[in-house]
């Protein structure tokens, strides 16, 4: 071997950059990933440990026990026979069920159309914007199509679909998710047209590499950053769509709660009986707030252009 | 020049840099005069500090990551460091003023340039509205700018880099300010409108009194224009004096370095060439670029044409030309990068211009390209070693031999055999670069093209990568095609050359052929420009 040029230094080459760890670090240094982090995982467990809080079958009907305000105590028997004693800790709805119940409960509801939705609009979204975004003869079709399902308002089409294929949940899932898929279509192609004339993909082109591998190794990774926070407000919306679906009555039927159907039957009684919306709204709003801020938080951490601003 | 006060006066200045740099500070202990009429060069190498010099005297350095924390600046007497920023303020534009190194970026797209000139005197004067539009004329005029009463109507867009430069330079004049600074104003540009605004710049000087610190990392601006050099290295000046001195007989052994690694614009001497194939010919290779759209007319961009160029083993081919010859897009179009649009691509005779994609798998191993931008070459999440051998495993190599393959080579390119698994971020600019060379050559091609390779790099790295590129060649009897704006560099490693201008090769031969009797117009007119032809005859 030839002596090649100067040898360098191996000492130019030690490590300067941040690891894994430290960006954990750098996220949980931002209030707002916290704040979403933590008000999300604890609803996250209340959707789980639902049955263990305290709650009684949020279907139970009790004409005698209707509209009753918060923290009023009666006795029900429970499953063995037993006669136990009750508080509705947030008073009963028109119907006389316990509205604590279902509102815990209606968090899973909540939780499981935010994250389908939400996994599902970026999942096919991802796909077919990497496909239109590097794929120059099919960009003009799928955008053109992409446009229509935009011009669309949301709401509608999600009214149709159910009228369509008749309430339930997964029809409300996906009712939502299909508007939402244009947007993460959009992001993921602009991300993939700046990408894909770096030199680094054109250097993995002419080494030959297969374009399947280019957008999975090369293209897809630059991303992921853009689509998590774009899944947050996704996630967020659709919480919001479904209250908004079960509102208008169009949305999942009432013997499964939602935040969305508890409010929209207390809307009826609002003036006499705040509680029936106000327990549900405060969860909602909380939940979306939550959502909202921690995609903000992640925005600002994972975004080179904001990451600046927040470090100082 | 003795006995006058200097308009700029630097004493002492140390710049602090944040908590975990790779030094304290930027700069330290800086001591720098310039004096009416006169030409003060900053040169050094990037991290050098000289920008952040010029930045610390107009007040420009981004408040608590970078501050300065001893000496003092003083402006025709005026101390800079103790004024508030509305003072600052006060005193930028009229007494001094700065050009950038972008003149597309440095302007605002959406103001006409008359206004974007005219700002400086509503701010700073209270002159009319007819005063100021006769005075930005009148600044336009004394750029050189033709038709003034024209141009300042124009947008940024509508006008050439040049042109764009000329128009900071007039708002920056506008005012008459005592002192210019200009940080690496020419280095955007192409040569021949670098040696026009270089000529501008030492004119206007001339005739304004103006003192200009000149702030660039190019010896042949330096010889140029500079009446005297400062040359920085990490952050402190290690010489200064008059310009010939310098150039001629430095005494610092960086600035020995330096010097001696500016390429030479004599071309060296090749040895006599085997007569062989050539291993990669064009045919009238041409790429028109067509953009039609339902509501507008098509339109047609001729980016090359008629290029016909023949390339043999162990030969280096240089592709030379301005920026918008067409120079990248051959290359581009020789890796299928782009597809042309008519000719012919010949690699061992076999015609590659439209074979599909799935055919021309087995000849891209043969052909390997360098780009230029090192930081932007090499996939920033993926190590070193992942990138070296993804090529040699796409054409079946196991991944095992590829690693070994992948070490022999990190220490060919002259890096730490083991460094495989960093990632790029962890290697300077130079290192990248080697790291290419070291992608390229893992899949043996028989055919490297270098895309503006050392364009991006410092003068002694530049020297560096070209002496490896160089080595390499000769190693693996590689034919090399080696595109280039830089007529110096192309001097040092082509044996051929080929001259482009607006996509067609004007003009092809020896190197030493070319250099030292250009046959057409333009060839002569880039060797005109070339800047700095005084130093290549002095050392």
């Amino acid at each position: 071997m030839s002596t090649v040029s100067s040898p360098i230094q191996a000492d130019a080459a030690t490590p300067t950059g941040s690891t894994g760890g430290s960006v954990l670090g750098t996220l949980l240094a931002n209030g707002g990933v916290r704040f979403g982090g933590i008000v999300l995982f604890i609803l996250f467990m209340i959707a789980l440990a639902a049955p263990l809080l305290g709650t009684i079958d949020p279907a139970l009907l009790d004409p005698t026990y209707r509209n009753k305000l918060p923290l009023e105590a009666r006795p029900i028997l429970n499953d063995a026979g037993e006669e136990v004693t009750v508080t509705h800790w947030m008073g009963t709805d028109t119907l006389g069920r316990d509205l604590y119940s279902r509102v815990i409960y209606g968090t899973r509801v909540s939780l499981i159309v935010g994250f389908s939705v939400a996994a599902l609009a970026i999942g096919i979204g991802l796909v077919i914007g990497l496909i239109s975004g590097y794929i120059r003869l099919l960009d003009t079709v799928i955008m053109r199509v992409m446009d229509g399902i935009m011009a669309i308002p949301a709401i509608l089409l999600a009214l149709s679909l159910v009228a369509l294929w008749g309430a339930g949940l997964v029809t409300v899932i996906l009712a939502i998710a299909v508007p939402e898929i244009p947007r993460v279509v959009r992001l993921v192609r602009a991300v993939v047209l700046s990408v894909r004339e770096e030199p680094y993909v054109e250097a993995a082109i002419s080494i030959g590499t297969p374009t399947p591998k280019i957008l999975y190794r090369h293209i897809l990774p630059n991303t992921i950053a853009p689509l998590i926070v774009q899944a947050t407000y996704t996630c967020g919306f659709a919480i919001l769509v479904e209250a908004i679906l079960s509102f208008l009555g169009v949305g999942i039927p009432t013997d499964i709660p939602t935040w969305g159907n508890i409010m929209a039957e207390g809307r009826l009684l609002f003036r006499v009986y705040p509680h029936a919306i106000l327990f549900p709204g405060i969860f909602l709003a909380l939940a979306v707030l939550a959502i909202n801020m921690l995609g903000d938080g992640l925005r600002d951490t994972l975004d080179p252009r904001f990451a600046k601003r927040t470090s100082t | 020049m003795n006995g006058e006060t200097p308009v700029l006066d630097i004493r002492g200045l140390t710049v602090s840099l944040p908590k975990g740099a790779d030094r304290d500070n930027a700069i330290e202990g800086i001591d720098l005069q310039v004096f009416p009429r006169e030409i003060i060069c900053v040169v050094g190498e990037s991290g050098s500090g000289k920008s952040v010099t010029g930045h610390a005297v107009m007040g420009l350095l981004p408040k608590r990551e970078l501050e300065p924390i001893a000496g003092s600046i003083s402006l025709a007497g005026e101390a800079l460091l103790e004024k508030s920023s509305a003072e600052l303020r006060q005193l930028r534009g009229a007494r001094m003023s700065m050009i950038f190194q972008e003149p597309f970026t440095a302007l605002n797209p959406v103001v006409r340039v008359g206004g974007q000139i005219e700002e400086v005197l509503k701010i700073h004067t209270g002159m009319s509205a007819a005063e100021r539009r006769a005075r930005v004329i009148e600044v336009m005029d004394d750029v050189r700018l033709p038709e003034p009463e024209r141009l300042i109507d124009t947008f940024p867009h509508q006008l050439s880099g040049g042109q764009r430069q000329r128009i900071m330079i007039a708002a920056a004049l506008a005012l008459e300010p005592a002192l210019l600074i200009a940080d690496e104003p020419t280095t955007a540009l192409d040569v021949t409108t670098q040696a026009q605004i270089l000529t501008l710049i030492k004119d206007i000087q001339t005739s304004h009194d103006t003192g200009v610190l000149f702030i660039t990392h190019d010896f042949g601006v330096v010889a140029e224009i500079a009446d005297r050099v400062v040359v920085m290295q990490n952050g402190r000046v290690v010489e200064a004096g008059a310009t010939n001195q310098v150039l001629t007989a430095p005494e610092h052994p960086y600035t020995q370095m330096l010097i001696g690694s500016v390429p030479s614009l004599i071309p060296k001497t090749r040895e006599g060439m085997i007569d062989d194939d050539a291993v990669l010919a064009t045919k009238d290779l041409a790429k028109t670029y067509r953009s039609s759209g339902l509501f507008q007319k098509t339109r047609e961009v001729q980016a090359a044409s008629n290029v016909t160029i023949s390339l043999k083993r162990g030969e280096t081919l240089g592709i030379v030309g301005e920026s918008g010859s067409g120079k990248s897009t051959v290359a581009r179009c020789i890796v299928r990068l782009i597809d042309p649009t008519s000719g012919a691509i010949l690699i061992d005779g076999e015609d590659i211009a439209n074979l599909p994609m799935n055919r021309l798998h087995y000849y891209r191993r043969k052909l390997q390209i360098v780009f230029q931008d090192p930081y932007r070459s090499l996939n920033p999440r993926r190590t070193v070693g992942q990138s070296i051998i993804e090529g040699p495993m796409n054409f079946g190599m196991e991944r095992k031999a590829a690693l070994t393959r992948a070490k022999e080579l990190m220490g060919l390119v002259g890096l730490d055999p083991n460094a495989l698994d960093r990632l790029p971020h962890q290697f300077s600019g130079g290192q990248r670069q080697r790291i290419c060379i070291a992608r390229a050559l893992a899949m043996q091609p028989e055919i490297l093209i270098a895309d503006e390779a050392v364009s991006a790099l410092d003068v002694s790295v530049q020297a560096q990568v070209l002496d490896l590129l160089d080595d390499i060649k000769k190693q693996f009897n590689l034919a090399m095609l080696f595109i280039t704006h830089d007529l110096r560099v192309a001097a040092q490693v082509c044996d051929r050359i080929a001259v482009m201008q607006q996509g067609e090769v004007v003009e092809q031969g020896p190197a030493k052929t070319v250099f030292s009797s250009p046959a057409h117009a333009y060839t002569r007119a880039l060797f005109e420009a070339a800047p700095g032809r005084k130093l290549s005859v002095t050392t």
